[in-house]
Formats: structure tokens, sequence, C-alpha cells
């Protein structure tokens, strides 16, 4: 289990977070969603050990660390792909980066190129392919990474709408058949709906988990699901609201 | 042939004519301002009298850059690996380009002698320049994003060199490698001036002396093709490396 508690951030006189809690059960996938600035990305910043922060605990499976560098798998927006490097070889670099025996690590990330149908594109460099098999590769790099926690920092918002579609059903795999325990933003709410097990909605600055969505119903056949329906009309008028109070 | 390659073409017909036709028209003695044909035609008759020269030159260069490269890149690296450093060593490194190469020649001279050293040194000195500070800033350009992902990865300082920071850097270096390789010829030419026995810096004083200045021109038409050669050459291995750009 993820555990966070009391997290306090400032940036001068700016409170980002003052006494925020967050759990994410252990083989969970957690959601947040919140207005644009609200401080999701600067918790990301904080759990990764890119800033300090100014009070509070973070633990991971019931241990207290500093922060979640060299304890997870992260995945973002940009690829991150090194251009110099060909698509196996970054699926690679953390399996090398980590020293772990590089031919049964390149079967693997070959094996998931393949599921992931990059085969072809192996020795490609990523200057050669599109977005859309760029984050793939990035996808095949996060499943390639020996740890248990994912963060996912709205991995697909540069993909248009159906490459979109077509990598979230991919983004299951982790949870649903690596057992890794994810918490992921997005500020695309019906993305947010199909893979979640919870949503959690933030407020703006300091940030703080306004609702809570448990969401127990199964992952297949979620996009016509009424209740999913009335929550994303719900969260979207909660956003909209913050929106025009700010404008 | 790129429209630029053409354009770059006409420019050195184009001064090459206006040059021979002046010579010819204002009745220029030689002594003074050879002809371009003239020039062309002591680079070939007197090749066997240039080409040792030369050679020892193009070693005397090749020797500074390689000696450059040794020092500019455990520099670069040990200034960005560590800030204090960086802040200890900028005033030396600026100091040693704001005194005037053309001073520091007799010095080395009298330490190093009328042989290669003096002039390998002096070539290094200004090579060593431009490649530190482009490395240097090629190390400090990499996206922050990639080092923290590589932080989260599990990578010590050195892993994100070797596998981040210096292919990042590569493009950089580059660029202040064909600077450096440009500029090398300065470095030696002045050592030779200065006290030497062979190379082409000491050919031109010789033939300057005995009013041989289509000697002189056609020594500088080789240091130019070497540069020229060089920078080439520079730009061939950089495709070859950088081959993602």
């Amino acid at each position: 289990m993820l555990s966070v508690s009391g997290l306090t951030k400032n940036f001068e006189d700016l409170s980002v977070m003052k006494g925020f809690d967050l759990t994410v059960p252990r083989g969970g996938f957690t959601t947040l969603i919140g207005p644009s600035g609200c401080g999701k990305s600067t918790l990301f910043d904080i759990l990764t050990g890119v800033f300090p922060r100014d009070g509070g605990r973070i633990s991971w499976l019931g241990e207290d660390v500093s922060d979640l560098m060299g304890s997870a798998a992260y995945m973002q927006q940009k690829d991150l792909l090194l251009p110099w490097l060909s698509l196996i070889d970054n699926a690679l670099l953390p399996a090398k980066i980590a020293g772990i025996d590089e031919d049964n690590s390149r079967e693997k990330a070959s094996a998931l190129f393949g599921r992931l149908g990059l085969h072809d594109f192996e020795k490609y460099i990523p200057l050669k392919v599109s977005g859309g098999m760029r984050q793939r590769c990035a996808l095949v790099r996060t499943l390639m990474f020996e740890h248990e926690l994912v963060l996912l920092d709205e991995p697909l918002s540069s993909l248009d709408a159906i490459t979109r579609r077509s990598l979230q059903s991919l983004l299951l795999l982790l949870q649903s058949e690596f057992n890794k325990t994810i918490l992921m933003i997005t500020h695309d709410i019906e993305e947010a709906l199909l893979l979640s097990d919870e949503l959690l909605v933030m407020t703006p600055m300091p940030m703080r988990i306004r609702e809570r969505f448990v969401l127990e119903m199964p992952k297949a056949g979620r996009s016509s699901n009424p209740e999913l329906l009335k929550i994303k009309e719900h969260v979207l008028e909660e956003l909209e609201g913050d929106l025009n109070a700010t404008i | 042939m790129r429209r630029s390659n053409w354009i770059s073409l006409l420019i050195v017909v184009a001064v090459i004519a206006v040059w021979e036709f002046a010579c010819g028209w204002f009745s220029i003695p030689d002594f003074i301002l050879p002809a371009p044909t003239e020039v062309i035609k002591t680079t070939i008759v007197k090749a066997s009298l240039l080409l040792p020269h030369a050679g020892v030159t193009a070693l005397e260069i090749i020797m500074g850059i390689v000696l450059s490269l040794l020092v500019a890149v455990p520099i670069a690296t040990v200034m960005f690996a560590f800030p204090s450093m960086e802040r200890a060593l900028s005033p030396f490194l600026v100091a040693s380009q704001a005194v005037p190469v053309f001073a520091l020649a007799p010095l080395l001279v009298i330490w190093l002698g009328y042989g290669l050293a003096s002039k390998v040194l002096m070539a290094a000195i200004i090579i060593f320049f431009p490649i530190t500070v482009s490395l240097l800033e090629g190390y400090k350009n990499c996206d922050r994003e990639y080092a923290v992902f590589f932080g989260l990865m599990g990578a010590g300082f050195w892993k994100k060199l070797r596998l981040l920071y210096w292919p990042w850097a590569l493009p950089y270096f580059f660029s202040g490698l064909k600077v450096g390789v440009t500029v090398a010829t300065i470095g030696a030419v002045i050592g030779e001036w200065v006290g030497a026995q062979r190379g082409l810096g000491y050919l031109m004083i010789q033939a300057n002396a005995r009013l041989q200045v289509s000697l002189v021109f056609a020594a500088i038409l080789w240091l130019s093709v070497m540069g020229l050669a060089m920078w080439v050459f520079v730009g061939f291995l950089e495709k070859k490396v950088i081959y993602w750009k």
C-alpha cells in the first residue's frame, strides 16, 4: 500500500498542499483528477523526489521512505525515449541500469513488443516511428521496471483520440497481468472512469481530496455504464465550477 | 549539388575572378599581390617544398586536437559533476583565452623548444576552450525530466553521464570541435612564426623575407585547405555519430 499523510508543500507564499492524505491499496488503480494547477503534478514531483516536501510522511509497503526514487516506475505525457537508442534498447534501459541479466530482459521486452504490436519496429529509433508507437514503447519500458508501484502522469494526453483509446486498454495490462499498484493523474474524466478502481477528485490549491468514488464494476463495458455517466457529469460540473470560479 | 553549395562556389569564383582581373588591370607586381593563377602555379611547381612543411603543420594541428580533447573532455565532465569545480575553474578558463596566443608563443618556444611540442601546445590552447565550453553547455542542457527519470530508474551520476548526459551533449561537443579545428591552424602557425625550423608558418616567414609573396599565398592556400578538410571530416564524423538527428 502507498500511503501519504499530512503532506505539506509551499512555494514561498503559495500553499500547494496542507496536510494532504492519500492511500493507494496494493494492486489498486487510483486516479487523481482535478482542476489545472491544483497541485497534482507537484504531488508527483514530491513523490519522485524532484521537490522536497515541507512536511508529512510517505510510506510504501509499510515502510517510511523519503521519496519513491528507485522504487517506482514512471510514465508521463512525454515518452522520454532516448533518441539515440532503438526502441528495444530504450525499453531495456531500466534493466540495464539495474544490472539485470540482459538476455532474459531482451527476451521479455521482445515478447512485450510482440503483444503491443511493435515487433517489427524493435530496431527503429524513436524519430522514425509515430507518437502512438513511442508511447507503446514507453509502456513496455514501464513494464520492464522491476517495481510494483507505477506512477502515471497523464501518460496518454499527447495522443490523438483513436490512438489514446487503443492504449487505454494496454494500460490496464499493468494491473490485470502485471499486478502493479497504480497511481495516475489525468485530465480526462472518461479515461479515469474506464481504467480506475478508485477516482479521487481534487480541490484547487491547497489541494485536498474533495470527493472519492469507488468503482467496483467490471472494467469491460464501462463506457456505456449509466452509473459512470452520472459520475462523469457530476465531476465535470464540479471541475467547470472550479474553472468558472477562477475566471 | 545543393543551392547553398552553388552559392558558395559562385562567391569563390567571383572573388578569384575579381582578384585575377584586378592584378592584370592594375599591373600589381607579384611581390605585392600575386594573381590567383600565379598562386596556383606556385602551389603546383613548389609542391615538393610545400608538402613536407604542410605535413609538419598538419601533424602539429592533429596532435593539438588530440591533446585538447584529452584535457577538455575530463575538465568539462569534472566541472559538470562538481559545480564547485566549475566555479573554481571558470576564471582560469576565461583567463586562458583572454591572454593572446601571440603573447604566449615566445614563452612556449623558450620552455618547450623549437620542435613540435610548443606548436602542439599552442594549437591545444586554442582548441581547448570551445570544446570545453560546448561540452559543458551540452551536459547542462540535458532535459531535467530525463535526468529525473533516470533517477527513478536508480541510475547514479556516472551511469547518467554514460547513458544520458554524454550522448545528449554530443551535438554540442561536435559544434565546439568544429570551431576548434578551424582555428587550430592559428595556434600552430603562430608557434611556427615565433620559432621553428619546419612547418607552413616557418615557410611563410622565410618566403616573406625574400618577397616570395606567391609562396606565402601558396602556404595560406594549403592552410585553408587543411582547415576546410578537417572541418569537413569532423562534419562527416558528426553525421555518423549523431545518426538520430
